[in-house]
């Protein structure tokens, strides 16, 4: 349980301070100025978008290279959803937020990357039998 | 109207289940009578259903654990009793009850008597050791604890109404599956696990966010004790790998429920996707157990050398690095599913590597031994046992690692005997060892040495008659899970292992003779100093119990070993540090959510295992509603008095100080 | 000069070392000598920690759909099902109430409680409309035929989108259940730490969206 009740730091004083996550960068800014980061975020998350679809919908893009393409297009719109909307930075007071991040990521990357080799793996050597049909040799 | 349930559900026609069902159905009733005669309801309920504080909720996850425990023992000796009377022979438990037993006695023993066993070990002592008052989100925790036994408390409901899983304790598809399983077992696995592994998801949300956010002033990440680094590192991987066993039960659940096609025969599901995923949940999860246990031996083995822990920031890198390396090894509990060799070598290659930071454990707790003063109080002997098995253990371990080893040892009674080995010497011996550490401080007084040491002597000799010959019928090629066998060469094996479960019972009945003996004699037992141990971190400076609060001042932290610090200088100074100025405290309030979402989680699941919609409904209606009154709670926190604070800190300093003066007028 | 700076030792000048036994000279809250932090970074960061699990729930359903996806049992696949102007609708429907969201926040810092109910009613109605494609995007595949029982791949589809659907309508009912909460009780601490939680919820599924429409979608229907 925190003792220290208040949610602000005593004195105003930011040194290695913490933050929370979706916590808006400065307190106290103004309508105008706390929705700034907010309009540039949809903006380039609707950019992102719109070239996603019109890659996959148009052939601009080499055909083999598309997936690599959207998948590139797709983690940048996700970080411009987690800078801009989630506000999570790079900075010391933002340390805990971004390590419990990339442990996750990490997590996903293993579960799936994992998981899409071995069933790889399985499903060439154990191919799903039909009656009458015997392994290969 | 009532779905599926009919009395046929009650196992009128078959005398054991029956009469199990009935012995722990008139226990239970008993016990509620009992507790309600001698007017010990609102107590109960005021003190400890409804408590949001962590030390209460932590004594009832390890209640749950012993109650369970017995229950996964009693199969335990069921299955080896069985296995002894079966050579060419039919037994005396048809295959279709033997099934459930081996089922329930893996399902029980994993998920509602280790895995509570830790975690409440981990809710009494973490806070303490961190310095801080409870955890970061209490009544979640009591959520998290109420739906862990709404799980418990769904296994056995099987027993007497309707069946439980015959797949084992992990429900392999096509098995698994409508089609060949189509009674109500698998359902009760299947809903249990998904309702106590959301209590399980929240205790780790729970412990991440308390040892990251909330330490007491000055405690830095490396003067944190040992256990705490286990404790995050373990619930890190709680975090990580309990969504997926949700998610992929759920995927059964749909195949079962819905028709799906993810693991079935026919419409292209693939029953090899089940089995990885499962194992993605299931190899981090025997790391979510063996962590705290070895938090819990590094506490120990520290405070009975009497000496620092030897190598505090290897350990920290070691326990860090397995919680990682956990997620890169779970295909070698599938070498011969058929995903060929070079996958194989990988994680074989990972799961012999992940043996090098245990290994680095193992150094620094023999390296804190050597030139410690050693004090053999049985959490110690439940120590050192541990090291010498659990080496063995998991050298079988590393064995197993090696694919062709694997291929011809997979699913063999060598393989049940290397994670009994690991498990029991890691696990068990650990919770047997964290129990008799810290129930002086939870309760007050010390359990009975006498009893402890003949407990630990019975159950480390039952271990070694039991698996031991385990090993050798592994090698030998006995397969697990067998209801009967006719191999005359394994017959002297089985009947010895099945003596050694008579000695573990001993071992089981010196426990419950410690505990009955401690409760009577407890007067002289008592713990009047706090600190019976001599120890060496901060929940050692509490009165035993600690107060509702805790620490009167939370304590500033200037260094590892936090309380032995403070202690030195009194001893050096022959006199306690000067009083704090006392304040008023806020407590979070009890509350009955708890209990309440637990009940409704139970009339669901019950609900869903026997397709009772209307019930579901009702179920979901008052889970939902339970919410909302929480939320809508305007008054969220009581005020301790700074009088009573004043009160209950003076009387630890003055034990304290009598216990100084004792020890400088002995020297 | 930071306090970095100041309590460095003169031979460790970028505090590589360890000092009196560890990092403990940080005054950040949750990073040493801070003591425990204020109860709202505590509530943010538990929050986010159950979204970062889960993600990873979401990950094993990822994975499912990717193994299975080519597993159409002489059925449909992707190709044949996915009306990408219906998912384009989808995906600014929930960008769009993502931003909304976001202005709603930045109502509750200022504590404007006209702005607020304004924001959160268009996040509303957005999501809802998200919600009402989809449905209707199932509930035409089913009429077809394809529904979940038909082969793998569809079930592997309906599960995956259909449980980021499920967490949306579990969203809105939060999103009603705030409303009636601020309406309430005000702009109260505890109040506004929950409304943090929800902001928080409601971006984390934009961002697994993100992932969605572009593997399942994007992928599955042009590649």
């Amino acid at each position: 349980m925190s003792e220290a009740a208040e949610d602000r730091p005593a004195g105003g004083e930011r040194r290695f301070s913490d933050r929370a996550p979706g916590e808006p960068p400065r307190e106290g800014a103004g309508f105008a100025r706390g929705i700034r980061s907010y309009l540039i975020g949809l903006g380039l998350a609707v950019g992102l978008t719109v070239a996603s679809f019109y890659f996959a919908a148009s052939g601009l893009v080499w055909g083999p290279a598309l997936p690599m393409a959207l998948i590139v297009l797709a983690i940048a719109q996700m970080g411009v959803h987690l800078a801009f909307f989630l506000h999570i930075t790079t900075g010391p007071d933002s340390t805990n937020n971004v390590l419990a991040l990339a442990f996750g990521v990490l997590i996903v990357f293993l579960v799936i990357a994992g998981s899409l080799w071995i069933m790889a793996n399985l499903n060439h050597n154990m191919p799903p039998m039909r009656q009458g049909m015997s392994m290969p040799r | 109207m009532f779905g599926k349930l009919t009395w046929s559900a009650i196992p009128f026609d078959q005398p054991i289940p029956l009469i199990a069902a009935g012995i722990v159905a008139g226990a239970m009733f008993a016990v509620l009578v009992w507790v309600a005669a001698k007017g010990w309801v609102p107590y109960l309920w005021q003190e400890w259903i409804t408590s949001v504080d962590h030390k209460r909720i932590g004594v009832m996850y390890t209640l749950l654990a012993i109650v369970m425990l017995l229950r996964g023992f009693i199969d335990a000796i069921m299955m080896r009793s069985q296995q002894a009377l079966a050579f060419r022979a039919p037994g005396y438990l048809p295959p279709e009850h033997y099934d459930q037993i081996f089922s329930a006695h893996g399902t029980i023993m994993i998920f509602f008597a280790a895995m509570p066993m830790m975690i409440g070990l981990m809710n009494f002592a973490v806070p303490l050791q961190l310095g801080i008052r409870d955890v970061a989100f209490p009544t979640l925790n009591s959520v998290g604890f109420w739906l862990t036994a709404t799980g418990a408390l769904l296994v056995n409901i099987s027993l007497v109404i309707g069946e439980f899983a015959r797949t084992g304790w992990l429900p392999f598809p096509p098995l698994s599956e409508a089609p060949y399983s189509p009674g109500v077992g698998v359902d009760y696995y299947l809903w249990s696990l998904e309702i106590s592994g959301a209590g399980t998801l929240v205790t780790g949300i729970n412990f991440v966010t308390t040892i990251l956010k909330t330490r007491a002033p000055g405690m830095s990440y490396l003067r944190m004790p040992m256990f705490c680094w286990t404790a995050l590192a373990s619930n890190l991987l709680i975090v990580a790998a309990f969504p997926v066993l949700t998610a992929t039960l759920a995927m059964l659940l749909l195949d079962r429920y819905l028709g799906f096609h993810f693991f079935t025969n026919t419409g292209g599901g693939n029953m090899m996707m089940f089995m990885n995923l499962i194992w993605v949940w299931g190899h981090p999860e025997v790391y979510i157990l063996v962590l705290p246990a070895f938090g819990i031996y590094s506490e120990v083995v520290s405070t009975f050398s009497r000496k620092p822990l030897f190598g505090y920031r290897s350990m920290v890198i070691a326990t860090m690095a397995i919680c990682i390396i956990s997620f890169t090894v779970w295909l070698h509990h599938f070498f011969t599913m058929g995903a060929g060799a070079d996958v194989n070598a990988v994680f074989g290659i990972a799961t012999t590597i992940i043996a090098v930071p245990t290994g680095v454990k193992i150094f620094n707790w023999l390296f804190t031994m050597y030139g410690g003063r050693i004090y053999f109080a049985s959490p110690m002997l439940w120590a050192v046992g541990f090291m010498v098995t659990f080496v063995i253990g998991g050298m079988t371990g590393v064995l197993l690692a090696v694919p062709p080893a694997d291929f011809v040892l997979h699913n063999s009674l060598f393989l049940v005997a290397h994670f009994h080995n690991v498990i029991i010497a890691g696990v068990l011996f650990a919770g047997f060892a964290g129990l008799t550490y810290w129930f002086p401080k939870a309760f007050g007084f010390r359990l009975h040495e006498g009893w402890g040491k003949a407990a630990f002597w019975f159950s480390m000799t039952g271990f070694y008659v039991v698996f031991v010959p385990l090993y050798v019928l592994g090698l030998s090629g006995m397969t697990r899970r067998l209801q009967h066998y006719d191999v005359a060469q394994w017959r002297p094996w089985v009947l010895i292992a099945a003596f050694g479960i008579v000695i573990m019972a001993c071992g089981a009945a010196c426990q419950a003779a410690q505990l009955v003996v401690s409760i009577r004699r407890r007067d002289q037992l008592r713990d009047v100093t706090g600190d019976p141990w001599d120890g060496r971190s901060l929940e050692w400076s509490t009165p035993s119990p600690p107060p509702a609060f805790n620490y009167p001042v939370l304590p500033h932290v200037e260094d590892g070993e936090a309380y032995w610090t403070v202690k030195q200088r009194a001893r050096e100074q022959g006199g306690l540090h000067e009083e704090p100025d006392y304040a008023p405290i806020e407590m979070p309030r009890n509350s009955a959510t708890g209990f309440v979402c637990a009940f409704f989680a139970t009339i669901m699941g019950f609900a869903l295992i026997w397709n009772i919609w209307w019930l579901l409904v009702l179920g979901a209606i008052g889970a939902y509603a339970t919410f909302v009154v929480f939320a809508w709670r305007d008054v969220p926190e009581y005020v301790i008095p700074a009088a009573e604070v004043a009160r209950s800190d003076r009387a630890n300093r003055n034990a304290r100080r009598e216990a100084l003066a004792a020890e400088a007028a002995r020297s | 000069m930071t306090i970095a700076a100041a309590t460095a030792e003169p031979d460790d000048p970028y505090r590589i070392g360890h000092g009196r036994g560890g990092y403990g000279d940080s005054e950040a809250t949750g990073h040493g000598a801070g003591g425990p932090a204020p109860r709202r970074i505590v509530t943010a960061y538990g929050f986010w920690i159950f979204l970062l699990s889960d993600i990873i729930m979401f990950s094993a359903f990822f994975a499912s759909y990717a193994v299975l996806a080519g597993q159409t049992a002489g059925g449909p696949g992707g190709r044949d099902l996915f009306d990408l102007r219906n998912v384009a609708i989808e995906t600014g429907c929930l960008l769009a109430s993502s931003f909304a969201c976001g202005v709603a926040s930045v109502a509750a810092e200022g504590r404007e409680p006209i702005w607020f109910y304004a924001a959160m009613a268009v996040t509303f109605l957005l999501g809802a409309a998200f919600i009402g494609l989809e449905v209707h995007e199932f509930a035409g595949l089913a009429a077809r035929g394809y529904g979940p029982q038909r082969s793998a791949f569809l079930t592997a589809f309906f599960t995956l989108v259909g449980c980021h659907g499920l967490h949306v309508s579990a969203g809105l009912l939060w999103l009603l259940t705030m409303m009636a909460q601020v309406f309430a009780k005000g702009f109260r601490a505890d109040i506004l730490r929950r409304f943090t939680c929800f902001s928080l919820f409601w971006h984390a599924l934009d961002i697994i969206w993100v992932a969605l429409f572009t593997v399942v979608y994007l992928l599955g229907a042009g590649a």
